[in-house]
């Protein structure tokens, strides 16, 4: 067959890359600032360079790390973080094998419901919360930070989609093994989940170190504040030195980015397929 | 082979019910959460819309619909809500068509793919305080890089954040940067779906590339275009984090979004009973948003 497609010309090609590059100069143009800024001398602040380092100034990070508990604030991220991670990806593997693999009664009304409650707005839950989390005396805990947000039904619908994309045959050996579902579970079907496991644990990485109005609400002693807390704290009392609060902005972005570009290829096929979807 | 016979395939009562006991434990961690912390407050929100409470007096008056007469009777209400509008519209549209045409720049075998790919969508993933910190400091009016870019070639800027005209406008600017990337996203998986032979058809039947993109792609990316409409809007409906780093309000209300107006009501001053009837405000205006969209473009089936 003969290939209809044809190349593209020269002047069109460079069109294309100017635009693009132009684009992704504008995307990057705040990192390259940040990352710019947060090695400089103090002084140096508002002289050029603007965009690419020239400067080494490590000392920066130590003394924002000084002037603020800084490490405690990012080992809080990271537990609340591993906590909604390990809980929301393993308790939606559950409920989206139940979904995908065993008749139950409802349980298609049960699946519709839970999609229903995606529409629920942040807002309209967050103030009974904190008199929950009030009431089971969990303030200023870990608990608060991470058991309300242990759910997620986005991830329950990830890992429905996928369980139901895998062919039953897969299962019956283990099911003529007298295997209950709960085993065949654990045994068969989480660990060739690994894909969706990536996704599903990328997104609710992103979304609690992301995290800002729930810790802002159910935390008070700075021993509890997460890293995005401490940063807005810090641009309050800091502001002026831009040097410092530019290597705390470092800081405090970079697991995301990091989390993104391990994972990156997961993370753009998970959200581009939602989007097939919706 | 052992037990085969006994087990008789999967129907017998006793196996079936062993099935509804597995269903019941996996399903019960997220169901317990969900219902705790997502269903059970949605509907407490509503009782407690109609009930005056600072969270902790033992007294709980009932006031009806007080708390909506005052909420519909104040300008506050009406300036966050216009605030938030104003910021979901520009936002929503303004990364859309940015993401689309980047989505379409992208949508061929070139060099630097991934690495495009990976540059626009970095805004997405970064911490929405972080990019707040960033962007002020980007915007001061004197020191800040885009005056002094500006500056390079003669054009005196605004004070951005400080300029009640501009504030809101310099707010949704970063609204947009951080969503580019999801747009773009969206519209690549999409335009991945058209066959390249049906541009090609029409390039030979002597169309140019501005006649695909609006009579063969755009039409074809509309359920596409109605997803990132929706998800825009409730998106940028909860806006809260930004406006709080950036500009807490200010200048004076220019910026007050529904969700700072819920905080400062809700986790200022305490009234927990008001800052409800605001939450189930924004709640039912999402509602009957989508739902308009969802007729207006007959559930995307129009296409």
């Amino acid at each position: 067959m003969v290939r209809l497609i044809r190349k593209e010309s020269i002047t069109r090609r460079i069109t294309r890359h100017v635009f693009l590059s132009v684009g992704a100069f504008i995307s990057i143009l705040p990192f390259l600032w940040l990352i710019t800024t947060s090695l400089k001398p103090p002084n140096t602040l508002y002289s050029a360079p603007l965009l690419f380092p020239t400067h080494f100034h490590i000392e920066n990070y130590i003394e924002a790390f000084q002037a603020a508990p800084f490490a405690r604030y990012s080992l809080n991220s990271f537990i609340m973080s591993a906590g909604i991670v390990l809980t929301q990806t393993l308790f939606s593997a559950f409920a989206g094998y139940a979904f995908a693999r065993i008749k139950f009664k409802f349980s298609n009304l049960l699946f519709f419901i839970l999609l229903g409650t995606m529409m629920i707005s942040n807002y309209a839950i967050v103030i009974p919360n904190f008199l929950t989390v009030n009431a089971l005396g969990w303030y200023d805990t870990f608990a608060a930070l991470i058991i309300p947000r242990a759910a997620s039904v986005f991830a329950i619908f990830l890992f429905r989609q996928f369980f139901l994309s895998l062919p039953k045959e897969i299962e019956d050996a283990a099911k003529i093994d007298g295997c209950g579902k709960i085993r065949i579970f654990f045994q068969i079907a989480l660990p060739l989940s690994k894909p969706v496991i990536v996704t599903s644990a990328l997104f609710s990485f992103l979304f609690a170190w992301n995290d800002f109005l729930w810790p802002l609400i159910v935390t008070d002693s700075p021993q509890m504040r997460t890293i995005q807390l401490g940063l807005s704290v810090f641009q309050g009392r800091y502001g002026v030195r831009w040097t410092l609060l530019s290597a705390a902005t470092v800081l405090s972005i970079l697991p995301s980015i990091v989390a993104f570009l391990i994972a990156q290829k997961y993370f753009i096929k998970g959200i581009a397929g939602t989007g097939l979807k919706g | 082979m052992r037990n085969l016979t006994s087990k008789s395939g999967s129907l017998t009562p006793a196996f079936f019910r062993k099935e509804q006991t597995a269903a019941f434990l996996l399903l019960f961690p997220s169901i317990l959460i969900l219902g705790v912390f997502n269903i059970y407050p949605a509907f407490y929100s509503i009782v407690l819309s109609f009930f005056e409470w600072n969270g902790f007096s033992p007294d709980i008056p009932f006031v009806g619909i007080e708390n909506y007469k005052t909420l519909f009777t104040n300008g506050v209400f009406y300036n966050s809500l216009l605030v938030t509008i104003i910021y979901s519209v520009v936002v929503t549209f303004g990364s859309l068509i940015i993401g689309l045409l980047v989505a379409v720049a992208l949508d061929r075998d070139i060099k630097g793919k991934t690495l495009y790919r990976i540059l626009y969508f970095l805004p997405v993933v970064t911490p929405t305080v972080a990019s707040g910190v960033v962007w002020k400091y980007l915007f001061d009016p004197t020191q800040g890089i885009i005056n002094t870019m500006l500056s390079y070639i003669n054009i005196q800027g605004p004070a951005w954040l400080n300029d009640s005209a501009w504030a809101l406008f310099s707010v949704s600017i970063v609204g947009i940067w951080k969503r580019i990337g999801f747009c773009m996203i969206i519209y690549l998986a999409a335009l991945q779906g058209v066959s390249a032979n049906l541009y090609e058809a029409a390039r030979i039947d002597g169309a140019t590339e501005f006649n695909i993109l609006k009579s063969i792609k755009i039409p074809l990316l509309s359920p596409a275009t109605l997803f990132l409409t929706i998800t825009g809007f409730i998106d940028s409906f909860r806006i809260f984090d930004l406006v709080y780093v950036m500009t807490n309000g200010g200048p004076v209300d220019e910026t007050d979004v529904l969700g700072l107006m819920l905080y400062r009501n809700g986790f200022e001053y305490f009234k927990l009973g008001y800052a409800s009837s605001i939450a189930v405000g924004i709640f039912g205006i999402l509602l009957i948003l989508s739902f308009v969209q969802w007729k207006f473009t007959q559930g995307g089936e129009a296409y």
